[in-house]
């Protein structure tokens, strides 16, 4: 059965003060066992006779593979298996894009599994070395002899660009382009009262989730069995391609997820320890270290991003002209959406009047680059928003004047031609935060400067609209009246389970303590796609939402015969049916049900909005379902000696449309902005002509206890989205205002705009430097 | 490979007897030798502090000690705070009314870490409590949860300290 028919207005209209579980600030059904430390994730599962298995990495980032050697490797006591890639029945990963019910093949990026000729990057798989013991693989691994023949190595867009560079791929190495012109730019520069221009970078960023990417494979009695740490379990399908097996032989199984945020979209370890567990018929464990998760995963992309805005002296945005040029790394994954992503995104949640947008993606010899929370819609808050505070320092506007005469409401177009269909709560979510501060704090000192910046940001839920995206679930009523819900959702700690379970147990009457959720199971769990894109609260929201009044209107419709109610009249109330003429008990009515054959539970199927793709011109009337919108604000003190920036006070709010957990949505709120903070002020991978140097948590700062203060979340709530009960997705728009706020409170203590990231004391300094220097030569000026 | 030792530890208050590598560290011998799993791997340098445990009342980072160096002593992991009957600690009652676990990877260890802080007793601000834990990385709460929810066990547990 499908949701034909579903009515969305039912869905908003559900009046606030009759919610029971869902509105309410529940503990989430995996905490406790997650604090009591018996949550079993990916690498704490064993299996009897369990091998282990781990990657030999290329040490250098471009070059031809002259020789592989494993005969020392495979003379090793207790090696059981040494796989290159000519051993892998299809090697090559395909990276479609993710979890889609069908194929549509939009990317068609590919990568060796094991690389047999070219080595692209540093850390890329060469072989596959299987083991009775992690003390063996450790030996044998430093016997596989590789030899290479240096290759140029590339390392910036620009120079993978320029004319006669060497080809990193056959196709040359612009991996993706996207364009906007909505017309009418020149004239909209050439009539503004004032242009401001800015340059603006970001940098290679980890996901740095606690938990390193980690899974178990073993044969379940013919079908190949995957447990791994991951964000899509539909990667069973690129498993089955490459080991050439029917998909209905291979089952992912994704148990709670130690952090994803992107990270473990792609395959991790999935097609290696299916490979050894094909290869030797034994259960196959891999862990990679953090080391190698620092090394080899795909991260976050660098972004250069030159801007110019025009504007009329009251503030009105009139026009941009944007040019984005991302590094994509060695390999192609994501980067193509990522890059549209930045690109729809790139004008920020303001009325943009005319735009222009050329937006680029190159391969180059550096670390791959994917999906991070955010997904390219986030870094180009930076370059909006610090274009945005500088225009309103340039007329002498509180910036909050200027996003409110900007600011997209319901019916606003946005410049790829897409319509607001929804109430769009901007303005509150900048007077929230506004209200909650209060007047900026005084100095703590003679060579103290503190500095106030706001930031405000758009960010789509729900995937792209021609990817015709949809979840499934299925939703029954025990026999004692107790709920069961299958729903293939991965859950990576933003609690998608147990958000579910409040789902169904608001519609179906029941205590959260009632409803148990299986999830993220390839072959058991109808497939709800990826975890992804802040799309899970949307859709497979939406599925558990339509399964359960599909049962509920089965019971109804039973217990209306057995009291001659009208099924409108009906309602659950404890474990009874009540009408207007009496009531029957749960247990008694779902009896009813089997007398009456009918079924006491129901697949729902959810069908996001639909749309028809784009070409390299971005024009069209939908690109995303939705879009959630916020503001963050901060002050901060800068120590005009160091450079170092303490953050004094940080305030976010977002219109969540309805919050299902509040805890939960604070929980996103806060963890998604100091995550935005360590990109602001900490995190960078350093790579140097192409070897990624960044060995370890002890270089790659991510923010501790005492590098942030508590983030103040305020929740707004339109009622507003296109998810179950009004809810709007909340998982990525938090990371997105945190480095153009930090920049700007930044700027407004040192008086120099901040125009790459991350804001380290050697950079503040300069902008420190640059200010006294600028101040001296106006002094001059004026003598 | 090093020579394989016999060690005898007390962990969650049973005493256990292994064979394991003498090079490794408690946290291997803990999860991959007697399958104590709630120590979790997220750095292996010490950094993180998601291997937090106790050795004989004291936080240590598991991943860069040896297990032989600690033999004879008594460990004590996330699991073992639980009270006797099973049920949930006051520390762990607090965590989890506030909301104090994202993915939960990180937890274990931040949990250790801060019943080893309550049963110093006394009371901590909250500005000391992040100097106190500055060694146990989280990346999904944004801390203050967890803030509170020690907070909360301070206030509730009193003078008689909680663990």
């Amino acid at each position: 059965m499908s949701a034909e028919g579903f009515d969305r207005s039912e869905v908003r209209t559900s009046k606030l003060d009759e919610l029971r579980v869902v509105h309410q600030p529940l503990p989430r059904q995996d905490q406790l066992e997650k604090i009591l430390g018996t949550t079993r994730y990916a690498g704490d599962f064993s299996q009897p006779g369990m091998l282990h298995a781990r990657l030999v990495r290329a040490q250098v980032p471009s070059a031809r593979i002259v020789r592989r050697d494993v005969s020392a490797a495979r003379a090793v006591p207790g090696v059981v298996d040494v796989l290159l890639g000519e051993d892998v029945p299809h090697n090559t990963i395909w990276v479609d894009v993710p979890g889609q019910a069908v194929q549509v093949a939009a990317l068609r990026a590919s990568m060796e599994v094991l690389a047999t000729e070219r080595v692209r990057f540093h850390g890329e798989p060469v072989a596959l070395v299987v083991a009775e013991s992690e003390d063996v693989l450790a030996k044998a691994c430093q016997l596989v002899d590789v030899e290479t023949e240096p290759l140029p190595v590339l390392t910036t867009p620009e120079e993978a660009l320029a004319e006669g560079a060497p080809a990193i791929h056959p196709g040359g190495n612009l991996l993706a382009e996207w364009q906007i012109d909505t017309g009418g730019v020149d004239a909209a520069f050439a009539g503004a009262d004032l242009v401001v221009e800015g340059e603006y970078r970001t940098q290679l960023v980890d996901h740095a989730y606690l938990e390193p990417e980690a899974g178990v494979a073993w044969n379940d009695e013919g079908v190949l069995t995957i447990r791994v740490a991951t964000q899509v379990i539909e990667h069973y399908r690129d498993v089955a391609r490459i080991l050439g097996l029917p998909e209905s032989k291979v089952r992912v199984v994704a148990p709670y997820v130690g952090g994803g945020f992107g990270g473990k979209e792609d395959m991790t370890v999935e097609p290696y320890v299916a490979l050894a567990c094909w290869r030797t018929g034994r259960p196959v464990r891999m862990q990679w270290t953090r080391d190698e998760s620092l090394l080899a995963r795909a991260k976050r992309h660098p972004m250069q991003m030159a801007y110019r805005t025009a504007a009329r002296r009251d503030g009105t945005i009139v026009g941009h002209e944007i040019e984005i040029l991302a590094d994509g790394g060695a390999y192609a994954y994501l980067s193509a959406l990522v890059l549209l992503y930045s690109s729809v995104h790139a004008c920020g949640p303001y009325r943009s009047g005319a735009v222009r947008l050329r937006a680029r993606c190159a391969y180059t010899n550096n670390p791959p680059t994917s999906a991070f929370r955010g997904f390219g819609g986030m870094q180009v808050v930076f370059a909006y928003e610090s274009q945005v505070n500088r225009l309103a320092a340039r007329l002498g506007l509180p910036p909050e004047v200027v996003r409110k005469r900007n600011a997209l409401s319901r019916g606003d177009v946005l410049p790829i031609g897409q319509r607001v269909e929804t109430e769009v709560l901007l303005p509150e979510t900048i007077d929230a935060v506004l209200e909650r501060v209060g007047p900026k704090p005084e100095p703590s000192g003679p060579r103290m400067a503190v500095g106030r910046g706001m930031a405000s940001n758009m960010q789509s839920y729900g995937r792209l609209v021609w990817l015709n995206d949809s979840a499934a679930a299925w939703v029954g009523f025990q026999v004692d009246g107790s709920v069961t819900v299958r729903c293939g959702v991965p859950d990576i700690g933003g609690g998608q389970a147990s958000s579910l379970a409040q789902i169904a147990a608001e519609v179906l009457g029941t205590s959260l303590g009632d409803v148990a959720v299986h999830f993220g199971d390839s072959s058991l769990t109808p497939l709800a796609g990826t975890t992804t894109a802040t799309r899970q609260l949307l859709m497979s929201g939406n599925a558990v939402y339509v399964a359960s009044m599909m049962v509920r209107g089965q019971l109804y419709g039973v217990v209306s015969e057995e009291l001659g109610d009208p099924v409108e009249s009906l309602r659950l109330e404890g474990a009874e049916v009540v009408g207007p003429s009496g009531s029957v008990a749960l247990v008694d009515a779902l009896a009813a049900c089997r007398r009456r054959s009918v079924p006491t539970e129901a697949i729902g199927t959810f069908f996001g909005p639909h749309g028809t793709a784009v070409d390299t011109r971005l024009a069209t009337d939908r690109v995303f379902p939705d879009f959630t919108f916020g503001t963050h604000l901060c002050d901060v003190e800068v120590d005009l000696d160091t450079g170092t920036v303490r953050l004094l006070r940080y305030v976010a709010a977002h219109d969540v449309g309805r919050a299902i957990n509040p805890l939960s949505v604070e929980g996103q709120i806060s963890g998604g902005a100091v995550q935005g903070i360590g990109m602001a002020l900490l995190e960078e991978v350093q790579v140097e002509e192409g070897v990624n140097l960044t060995g370890g948590l002890f270089q790659y700062l991510i923010p501790t206890f005492t590098d942030v203060p508590d983030v103040e979340t305020i929740v707004l709530e339109s009622g507003e989205g296109l998810g179950p009960f009004g809810a709007r997705g909340i998982g990525e728009p938090p990371i997105g205002p945190p480095s153009a706020a930090i920049a700007s409170a930044v700027a407004d203590a040192v008086g120099e705009w901040p125009s790459r990231l991350p804001l380290t004391p050697e950079r503040v300094l300069d902008l420190i430097v640059a200010d006294a220097a600028a101040d001296a030569v106006a002094d001059e000026t004026s003598s | 490979m090093t020579d394989e030792l016999v060690l005898t530890l007390t962990v969650n208050g049973r005493p256990v007897t292994a064979r394991g590598g003498a090079h490794l560290t408690l946290l291997r011998w803990l999860r991959d030798v007697v399958h104590v799993t709630d120590p979790k791997y997220g750095c292996g340098e010490g950094i993180c502090g998601a291997c937090t445990v106790l050795v004989d009342g004291e936080p240590v980072s598991s991943c860069i000690l040896l297990a032989a160096q600690v033999t004879g002593s008594s460990v004590v992991t996330a699991s073992g705070l639980s009270n006797e009957d099973g049920s949930p600690s006051l520390l762990q009652r607090a965590f989890h009314a506030h909301h104090a676990a994202q993915c939960g990877f990180c937890t274990p260890g931040m949990i250790v870490a801060a019943a080893a802080l309550l049963a110093e007793g006394g009371n901590r601000s909250r500005t000391e409590l992040r100097e106190a834990l500055h060694g146990n990385l989280c990346r999904c709460t944004g801390y203050g949860p967890i803030l509170d929810a020690i907070e909360a066990a301070y206030a509730e547990g009193g003078e008689a300290g909680v663990g």
